[in-house]
Formats: C-alpha cells, sequence, structure tokens
C-alpha cells in the first residue's frame, strides 16, 4: 500500500512562517494501530475535502498521558502534559482537534492547570461544525437506510457531556440510528478505560466488550459506530468473539463519512 | 396540677437533642480528618446543585419506579414532621393540640399528614417486598449482608411504625375526632377502637403519642449508625460534589511542583527546600488509609446509603469482577468509622492499629478492576464519587509502592521511553501517511 496523503506537519507550517487553522492531535492509537490508522486517515480527507488549513506535530507528538494518570502514576501524565505543553505553547497552538476522546478528554481538562489552554474538539464536534457552516456536506451513499447504533465513548460522553455531535452526523447519513438499552449518560463502557486496555482483565464471568457487543447485537444494527479507537478495536474484538464480523461492521464517524462519499 | 410528663417530656427532649448533637460532633470530626480540599469555587452552581438534586431528588427519577416511591416517603417524612412542632409544644407545655385553635387550615394541614402517613406507610411496604420478596439483585450483592442487610430493613420497620403510631394516635384521640377537622384517614380508625372504654382508649392515645415522639428521637440517634444519614447529608454532599467535568481528573499540585523542579534548567538539585514549606506537604502520594483522602470523599462516604445503582452500572461489576463501587464506599466508612473509634479510646489521638483501607478493606484486585468509566459516578443520585477514591489509591500503589500490574508497568515505561503506550519509536509517529 503506498496511497501517499498530504500531511502538513507544524515544523513546515513554522518554517514558512504560517499557522494552521487547527491542530489534529492524532494521538498514539491513531498513529500506531493499524485499525485506527485508517480512521485518522479518513479523517485528513476529509479535513482536506472541506479545505481546512490544519497541521500535524507528527514526530513531536508524545502520549498525553492519560493511561498513566488513569494507572495511577499522576508523575509521569505530569511529565508528559508538560513536555507536550511546551511543544504545543512553542507553536502557539489555539485550536487542537483530536479524533481519540483520551486525548480529548485529557487535553482540556487537565491540561489548563499545567499551563496548556487551548480550545480542544472531538472531532465528531469538528465535523459537526463543518457541516454547520457548510464546508462539509454529508450523504448518505452507502449508508442510506443502514441500521446504525451508536457506542458512547466513556470520556466524550459521561466524561464531557457530548452525546448528540456524533448522533447528528449519523443522522445525516440518512441512517437508521438504534439506540442500545444503555445509552448515552448510561452508556456502558468497552472496557478498555482507565489503562484496562493495557492489561488482562481481572477475573469475572465474562469481559466487558463482549458484553457490550452483546447489547450492541440485541438492537440488530448492522453498524456499531464508534467515537474512539478504545472502543473501536474492543468492539471489533466483541463483534469477533460472537462471529458477527460479516453481519455487523464497527466502523467510526469519520470512515462513515468519508466512505459514504467514496473519499 | 401535675407537671411529671412535661418534665419527663424536656428530658427525653434534651437527651435525645444532646446524644444526637454529640453524634454529629463525631460525625464532623471523622470527616474533618481527612485532607483538606478547597471547594469554596462556583458557589451559585453548587447551591444550585444541592437544590435539583438532594432537594429536587432529580437524580433519583432516573429510575422512574423507585424514584417516585423515595419521593413519596421524602416528602411525607418532611411534611409529617411539621406535626413534630406541635407534639414538642403540647408535651413541654402540656397543651393538647396546640395549633388546633388556628381552625380550618388545622385541619387541612392534619389531613395532608394522615393521607401522607398512608402513602408513605404503603411506598414503605413496596419497599420492603422490592427488597425482600422480589429480591432485586443490587440488594442482595456480597458486601449487602449482616449489619448493612439488617440495617435496611429496620430502617423500613420503624418508618411503618412511626407512620402507624401518628395513625393511631389520631385515631384514639376522642376530642380531636369529635373536631371532625381532618381525620380523613383516622376517622377509619376509630371504629377498631369502639369496643374498648374511654379510659383504655385515652391510654392507647397517650401511649402512641408518647411512642411516636420518643421513636422519632430514637431514630434521630439512630442515624448516625445507619446508612440512612443520607437523610441530612445529601444536601452537604451535593453541594461539596464534583462541578467539573467528569473526565477531569484532579492534578496533584506536589508532583506539579515536582516536574516544575525537574524541567527548570536553573534550578538546583542540590537546594535546600525553602523554610516556609516544610509542614504541608504531604508525606505520601495517593491514598491507602482513610487519612490520605480528603474530607469531601469522607463526608461521600457517610452519605452514601447503599442503594447500589452505582454498582449496578458498574461495567466491572456486571461482569462478575470483584469491584464494587458501593462496597468502595461502604469500606471507606467502615475504616473511618474504625479509626474514630480508635481516637475517642485513646484520648483524641490515632494509635497505630496496624490497618488500614488498603488491603485490609478493599483489595488490589477490585482497584485494578476500574475502567474509570464514571458510571458509577453518573448513577449516583446524592452526587457521590467512589471513582476518585479508586484513582488515589491507584496513585499510592502506582508512586509509592511502584506495584502496579506488571503490564501496566510495561505501558508506563513505554510511554517514558518512546512516548506511547506500546514500543513504537517516536520518529516513526508519522509513518502512517505513507502506508
Amino acid at each position: 500500500m503506498s496511497e501517499q496523503i498530504i500531511v502538513p506537519t507544524m515544523a513546515e507550517f513554522m518554517a514558512q512562517g504560517k499557522h494552521p487553522e487547527v491542530l489534529f492531535w492524532v494521538g498514539c492509537m491513531g498513529s500506531f494501530d493499524d485499525r485506527a490508522k485508517k480512521v485518522t486517515k479518513a479523517f485528513v480527507k476529509l479535513l482536506h475535502k472541506s479545505n481546512v488549513d490544519f497541521a500535524v506535530l507528527g514526530t513531536e507528538e508524545s502520549c498525553t498521558g492519560d493511561p498513566a494518570k488513569r494507572a495511577g502514576n499522576e508523575f509521569l501524565f505530569q511529565m508528559q502534559a508538560v513536555t507536550n505543553i511546551e511543544v504545543l505553547n512553542a507553536y502557539e497552538i489555539k485550536k487542537i482537534v483530536t479524533a481519540c476522546p483520551h486525548c480529548f478528554n485529557t487535553i482540556k481538562n487537565e491540561y489548563p492547570g499545567l499551563g496548556g489552554n487551548y480550545q480542544v474538539m472531538h472531532h465528531t464536534q469538528f465535523l459537526k461544525s463543518l457541516l454547520d457552516e457548510g464546508r462539509l456536506t454529508v450523504e448518505g451513499g452507502q449508508f442510506k437506510g443502514k441500521r446504525i447504533t451508536f457506542h458512547d465513548p466513556c470520556y466524550l460522553g459521561r466524561g464531557n457531556d457530548i452525546y448528540e455531535a456524533p448522533r447528528d452526523l449519523i443522522r445525516k447519513l440518512d441512517a437508521e440510528l438504534v439506540e442500545m438499552k444503555s445509552c448515552k449518560s448510561r452508556g456502558l463502557c468497552c472496557g478498555a478505560g482507565g489503562a484496562q486496555m493495557f492489561k488482562e482483565a481481572e477475573p469475572g464471568n465474562k469481559e466487558i466488550n463482549v458484553k457490550r457487543t452483546e447489547e450492541a447485537i440485541e438492537v440488530k444494527p448492522e453498524i456499531i459506530a464508534a467515537g474512539c479507537p478504545f472502543c473501536n478495536t474492543m468492539m471489533t474484538d466483541g463483534v469477533k468473539s460472537k462471529n458477527k464480523e460479516t453481519d455487523i461492521a464497527v466502523m467510526d464517524i469519520a470512515e462513515l463519512i468519508a466512505n459514504a462519499q467514496d473519499l | 396540677m401535675n407537671y411529671i410528663p412535661n418534665i419527663l417530656f424536656a428530658i427525653a427532649l434534651i437527651v435525645g437533642i444532646g446524644f444526637f448533637a454529640n453524634n454529629v460532633r463525631k460525625l464532623i470530626r471523622n470527616i474533618k480528618l481527612g485532607r483538606d480540599v478547597d471547594v469554596s469555587d462556583n458557589t451559585s452552581q453548587r447551591w444550585k446543585n444541592m437544590a435539583m438534586i438532594a432537594l429536587g431528588q432529580s437524580k433519583m427519577v432516573k429510575r422512574p419506579v423507585s424514584g417516585f416511591l423515595h419521593i413519596i416517603v421524602y416528602l411525607g417524612f418532611i411534611i409529617i414532621n411539621i406535626e413534630v412542632l406541635e407534639i414538642i409544644i403540647d408535651g413541654l407545655a402540656g397543651t393538647h393540640r396546640i395549633f388546633s385553635s388556628i381552625g380550618p387550615l388545622y385541619g387541612v394541614l392534619i389531613g395532608v399528614f394522615e393521607v401522607l402517613a398512608v402513602l408513605v406507610f404503603v411506598s414503605v411496604i413496596i419497599f420492603w417486598i422490592r427488597r425482600n420478596i422480589i429480591k432485586i439483585k443490587r440488594f442482595w450483592a456480597n458486601e449487602m449482608t449482616s449489619w448493612p442487610k439488617n440495617d435496611a430493613n429496620y430502617i423500613l420497620y420503624i418508618e411503618m411504625v412511626l407512620m402507624a403510631l401518628f395513625l393511631i394516635m389520631n385515631a384514639t384521640d376522642l376530642k380531636f375526632q369529635a373536631m371532625e377537622n381532618g381525620n380523613v384517614i383516622s376517622q377509619y380508625l376509630t371504629p377498631l377502637f369502639s369496643g374498648l372504654s374511654e379510659g383504655t382508649i385515652h391510654i392507647i392515645e397517650r401511649s402512641a403519642w408518647w411512642l411516636h415522639i420518643l421513636g422519632i428521637l430514637a431514630f434521630l440517634n439512630y442515624l448516625y449508625f445507619s446508612k440512612h444519614l443520607h437523610i441530612l447529608l445529601a444536601f452537604p454532599n451535593t453541594y461539596f460534589g464534583k462541578i467539573v467535568p467528569k473526565g477531569q481528573f484532579k492534578n496533584n499540585d506536589v508532583v506539579t511542583k515536582e516536574v516544575q523542579m525537574m524541567m527548570d534548567p536553573d534550578a538546583d538539585p542540590f537546594a535546600a527546600p525553602p523554610e516556609d514549606e516544610g509542614d504541608d506537604i504531604p508525606v505520601k502520594f495517593g491514598a491507602s488509609d482513610v487519612q490520605d483522602l480528603n474530607w469531601v470523599q469522607l463526608l461521600n462516604a457517610y452519605t452514601c446509603t447503599e442503594c447500589g445503582r452505582c454498582t449496578s452500572e458498574c461495567p466491572a461489576n456486571i461482569t462478575g469482577k470483584k469491584l464494587s463501587p458501593r462496597k468502595i464506599m461502604m469500606d471507606t466508612r467502615d475504616r473511618l468509622e474504625e479509626v474514630g473509634k480508635n481516637i475517642d479510646a485513646n484520648n483524641g489521638v490515632f494509635k497505630e492499629d496496624g490497618k488500614q483501607l488498603l488491603d485490609d478493606y478493599i483489595t488490589r484486585e477490585e482497584l485494578w478492576a476500574c475502567t474509570t468509566c464514571n458510571a458509577c459516578v453518573e448513577a449516583c443520585p446524592v452526587s457521590i464519587d467512589p471513582m476518585s477514591i479508586i484513582v488515589e489509591m491507584r496513585n499510592y500503589l502506582v508512586m509509592e509502592e511502584s506495584a502496579a500490574p506488571m503490564e501496566l508497568n510495561n505501558m508506563m515505561t513505554n510511554i517514558e521511553n518512546n512516548g506511547a503506550p506500546w514500543p513504537y519509536n517516536q520518529m516513526d509517529r508519522l509513518n502512517w501517511k505513507n502506508e
């Protein structure tokens, strides 16, 4: 695969003495995880399509420290935070968009106390604003009439009370949005948060992602829409464990919109 | 005139309220064992939260059946207790139904009380059935045995008895019945006593009257030992509850200072700490015992009424893990009580007892099962934050004991070395654009 896409970095912008409209914070999953990289690319395509003047930090980006903080390592978290804030402030970043609710929450809520003040948006909010400004058009395309259920990421939903932006985008696809029995503020976690992604679960009678997938399967969706790379992985694994991968696709909202337009 | 009843009443009142005041003093003392935390910000939002969540029961009704029943009992208890004011005046002054002179309004008030008493009685019976016959799952979890289980039922029995006494008191009050002013329910109970002599009925009325007020005083003093403390503490607890986004965890200021020192190229690593900041630096990071938690977290523990909504929404608990956010709160309160008793027994100073909240109450397995999803915080009808205790105990495990699970240590080492939780090179971070 060599589908080169243009992704300007902050260093390049700086060299030309320019400032981008927004910094795209890619995150570790978005940079390294094979599944999440597809979401990253889909989002970049949408940014280009909407003529958004964006940049990434590239090799100057580092983990926000979220998993360290949730695991209890406040020291490592603050080291990461302060290092990132130094880079962001040096580039005089004002506005950040990210496709990861964990990066979103950490930069938006926990960086200000350490000297990092930015306007931070989740990519679903950002896409919604592009739509509202008329810069992005969303069409149903292949997703017209499909049954789609949205799995609320904890750090987007409960963590920051954002429930409608992703749903508004799904509705724009002319898709049939169906809600799981626990959704929005009562949405069940995928099981990855709090650094659980990086360890085996404690003994129990079921994996959390399997439980959540069962709740999704109950509403018979064709697509489970995700807004978080961790949820995406967990739900994809859950669907596989139920041998449903031919019937149910797990897709990020950015992918839905990009694919609908054959980007 | 015989003043003995008045004197007995005054004594009962003084003893009852005196004990209660002592309980409250102890409660405040124990809560203050926690670390200080600044909650003086945004007072208007805090008052609003208290008005909506505690007074307005906005979170209770998220579960409509129990929410509706709870509102009946809550309103019933508040409103019927207006009657206590009359009982106290009557008891001290030796009068009988002193407010009855206000005329028809008195009838309206007592009528409302009587109807509410019946509604409360019925609601409490439904609560009892939900708990003991239907056996709703959250009332039968692992931590709900022995005292917590009995406590819940005792509260229901006490409420049933108090409501019954109130109605019997009115039904056997022949002067009140003769007034025909507000006896909307009790008039139907009066015939039950028709076979008895007027003297006997009077004795029943007096007994019910005395038992009612003594019962209320006893119940007031039961609160301190019971989960029922929420009827008082729900108000301060919702006021002091978290007002920032739920996803936002507190940054530790001591760590911030250290990190700033490390990042400051001009800092002298061998400099002695400045004189003025010797004392207020906590000796340890995170929490291994209740004194390491902040006082709002300890207030949380006393406020918990063990309804289990948190646990029933917890993804770890739902999938059979040991973690139960309710147990975190119950353990915190139990340990705090133990520390408080220790202080009482040792002339006001805590004597090391070789125990702590970590391991002796809350196991590491429970702590590591949390996904920090905030479902428990969202579910709590009185703004308790069990997750913050879990995270602070993880802080202790990681920063004081380096006792994270091995996989998490690997993850953290990777972040430290490569800036990502996996062993990928930071220089490869943009490779995706060419793949």
